[in-house]
């Protein structure tokens, strides 16, 4: 068997050829701190300046309101803490809302600021395709709501959000809105303005750029306070050394993205669809998480009864597939994810989950190798109870 | 690549990073699998177990992806809770001395962990155990491992031969010395830690406070008796206490005493001189024999009653299939009920059974 299938790409991609090739002169020839006044420093400076004009440009923003971070996570706890803390500080509210099918990134920083700085939280439900309701946004809102934090698509189920339908709720009632945009980057529009956002996370590896690099989208003056204090690097909102060729990385891969990623979605929903259909027609006791059409293009993700998601995993690796559950984790535990329980999945579906994530690369003899192989690894596995 | 799949129990250690080396060398499909074990919460050990701390799983994992093959945890904290931890409980509750890792070995290795590896395609487990098997005509046996001080069999002697036929020793025939230097050799990054993990679900090395902690109600003081019926004071509860123990018995006296047996039926201890300690003769239940017949004439052996002691000559005597009577060819000290007494002829293990 020597057929690698990697069918794990909302995990992480791989860095384009050309992102890596953009990236080496700054690790090497062009070594300058950007903060230094020399032309070492002015040279490094200028990339990232020319990255921050790329980004924005892709975006429909301005530069300045790009605020470069290590990654997703660093972005959603920048986000979440520097708005409470400009709320507190200026009186403007104590209540914040998040939805229930959150990234831990955001979900335990609101329960921090909830145990630990007296803030309220109030966390949504969502439907059994992960959806959340206008309707029950509304609901919960309260005057001294001051943000509203809902993931643009989800890591897990793929399930996209009318993000500028709840953005508009939020702006009739003065309320900031925060969207983590990790998942969705590499594959939705992240035209700001359509969006409605004031605040919005990526993540460059997840679209073929670099690990250890992100970016925040804020807009001019939402956010004033950082959670990382020191030198006065990215408008005093993200102490540190900018991490250059990192960045310039980051946004030549979010170029490539943007200008390719039509023609991938097509392609990858073609085969997500084919793939969709022939497990839940081949594979009985199944079920697919998530919304059928409020998606990511390559995001297709099961639950089948009776299955250890973790031990499924691991019957994969050994026939060469990578794929993810997510009730997966290395060490051990298998609990079903906030996310799947959120869902209301039953017990017995909600250990058995299964995220297969397409890449650009994914061709039709992956999808068949999957086809042919993961009904018969389901079924070995429930006769092995 | 042979055709033979084996799961390969990884611990982050030395011994089965290189026994994992050694098949993956030899061209075996080979995959690594950890158990998850059910520890006590507590401080010392933040809530792990020994076995499979956090650190011990990414260092395995590291292993794994030098060796490139794949490695998974599963979860056996239920299991592992219900057949070892439990059984301690119960067996010091009940006065014994039990010898949680042969439990282990029976139930969760050669039980949780062979199910799993053979519901996953492979066709034999490896463990890093000091200990060797041979195929001898039509049965499998089990052989002491090369290095006297390392040698492992004590804990194995639960084996039988469809667990041999299942299972590869790829270190028993290496010494430590040797297993180190091949560890070197193959670029492994193994941990610095000791090698025996027993007790490896208490949160510290007490296990007296972890009987205090989860069985208190095992804990009912009695009688200390010397072995003429005298009395001398007051136990604090006999899973407490051990045979050969000196220490902690709260008693002074001219010559000093030793716990000579724990009378369950009237709660007492009996202590008294060393000299009374001694015994030559000793009753095992649930005798396992490795070659999966059974005796019925006494034959000539030499019996370790403990992990670490030395084997003794002496006769064992069938009682029937499941008991033996084990004559000693002198006296020794420290027969525990609730240890195995395991018997081997040269470096081939027999089997054992329970020390009654």
């Amino acid at each position: 068997m020597d057929k690698h299938i990697y069918m794990d790409h909302a995990a992480t991609t791989p860095v384009d050829a050309s992102v890596l090739e953009a990236m080496l002169p700054w690790f090497t020839n062009e070594y300058g701190n950007p903060s230094s006044i020399h032309r070492w420093g002015q040279r490094t400076d200028y990339a990232i300046t020319t990255a921050r004009e790329e980004i924005a440009e892709i975006l429909c923003c301005e530069a300045d309101e790009i605020i470069f971070t290590s990654c997703g996570s660093e972005s959603d706890n920048l986000a979440l803490r520097g708005i409470a803390l400009e709320a507190r500080e200026l009186g403007k509210g104590n209540h914040l809302i998040i939805s229930s099918i959150e990234h831990p990134a955001i979900l335990r920083t609101a329960q921090e600021l909830e145990h630990h700085h007296g803030f309220d939280i109030t966390i949504l439900p969502v439907d059994q395709h992960g959806l959340i309701s206008t309707t029950d946004l509304k609901n919960v809102i309260r005057p001294d709501t001051f943000l509203i934090s809902i993931m643009y698509a989800n890591n897990e189920i793929g399930v996209v959000q009318p993000i500028s339908e709840l953005t508009a709720i939020a702006h009739e009632h003065n309320i900031l809105f925060h969207s983590d945009a990790v998942q969705a980057a590499g594959q939705l529009p992240l035209d700001i303005e359509k969006l409605g956002v004031d605040l919005l996370s990526v993540s460059a590896h997840k679209f073929y750029g670099p690990k250890g690099v992100g970016l925040l989208y804020a807009k001019r003056d939402t956010l004033k306070h950082s959670h990382q204090t020191g030198g006065s690097q990215e408008n005093g909102l993200r102490a540190g050394t900018q991490n250059v060729p990192l960045i310039v990385g980051m946004a030549r891969a979010l170029t490539i993205v943007a200008a390719r990623k039509s023609n991938d979605n097509s392609k990858m929903k073609v085969l997500r669809d084919k793939l969709i259909e022939s497990v839940l027609d081949t594979i009985p006791d199944s079920i697919l998480t998530g919304h059928r059409t409020c998606r990511l293009p390559n995001n297709a993700s099961f639950a089948f009864e009776g299955i250890d998601g973790n031990e499924l995993i691991m019957h994969l690796d050994l026939l060469n597939i990578a794929a993810s559950s997510g009730s997966a984790c290395k060490t051990g535990n298998p609990e079903p994810s906030s996310v799947l329980t959120a869902l209301a999945l039953s017990p017995k579906l909600s250990l058995g989950s299964l995220r297969l994530s397409l890449g650009r690369d994914t061709n039709d003899s992956d999808i068949e190798y999957i086809q042919q192989v993961l009904p018969k690894v389901i079924n070995n596995m429930r006769g092995a109870l | 690549m042979k055709n033979d799949r084996i799961a390969v129990a990884m611990s982050g250690g030395v011994d089965s990073s290189v026994a994992a080396a050694l098949l993956k060398r030899q061209g075996y499909d080979i995959f690594g699998i950890m158990l998850r074990l059910w520890s006590e919460p507590g401080q010392d050990n933040n809530g792990q177990n020994r076995c499979c701390s956090p650190a011990s799983v990414s260092r395995a994992r590291q292993v794994a992806a030098i060796l490139d093959i794949p490695f998974f945890v599963i979860d056996s904290r239920e299991e592992f809770h219900k057949n070892v931890v439990q059984f301690f409980i119960d067996k010091y509750s009940a006065g014994l001395t039990p010898n949680p890792c042969l439990e282990c070995n029976r139930n969760i290795r050669w039980g949780h962990l062979m199910h799993k590896a053979l519901s996953m395609g492979a066709t034999r487990i490896a463990t890093g155990h000091y200990a060797r098997i041979i195929q001898n005509e039509d049965k499998w046996q089990l052989l002491r491992g090369h290095d006297n001080n390392k040698d492992q069999s004590y804990a194995l002697s639960m084996l039988g031969q469809s667990d041999l036929k299942r299972t590869l020793f790829p270190i028993g025939s290496y010494t430590k010395n040797k297993i180190r230097s091949l560890a070197s050799d193959f670029a492994l990054p193994v941990a610095q830690r000791q090698d025996s993990q027993d007790l490896c679900f208490l949160a510290d090395k007490d296990y007296r406070r972890f009987m205090h902690d989860y069985a208190p109600e095992s804990l009912n003081p009695g009688p200390i008796m010397n072995s003429s019926g005298e009395t001398l004071g007051q136990h604090k509860g006999l899973p407490l206490y051990t045979i050969g123990q000196r220490k902690g018995i709260g008693i002074s006296a001219p010559e000093p005493l030793y716990v000579l047996s724990k009378n369950q039926s009237d709660n007492t201890l009996i202590v008294d001189k060393l000299s009374k300690l001694g015994k030559s003769h000793l009753k095992a239940k649930n005798v396992n024999w490795i070659s999966g017949t059974t005796t019925k004439d006494k034959i000539r052996a030499e019996v370790q009653i403990r992990y670490t002691a030395k084997a003794v000559g002496a006769w064992i005597k069938p009682i029937d299939d499941n008991e033996v009577e084990v004559e000693f060819d002198h006296q020794i000290n420290d027969i525990t009920p609730g240890q195995a007494a395991v018997f081997y002829q040269d470096s081939v293990c027999l089997g054992g059974g329970v020390i009654d």
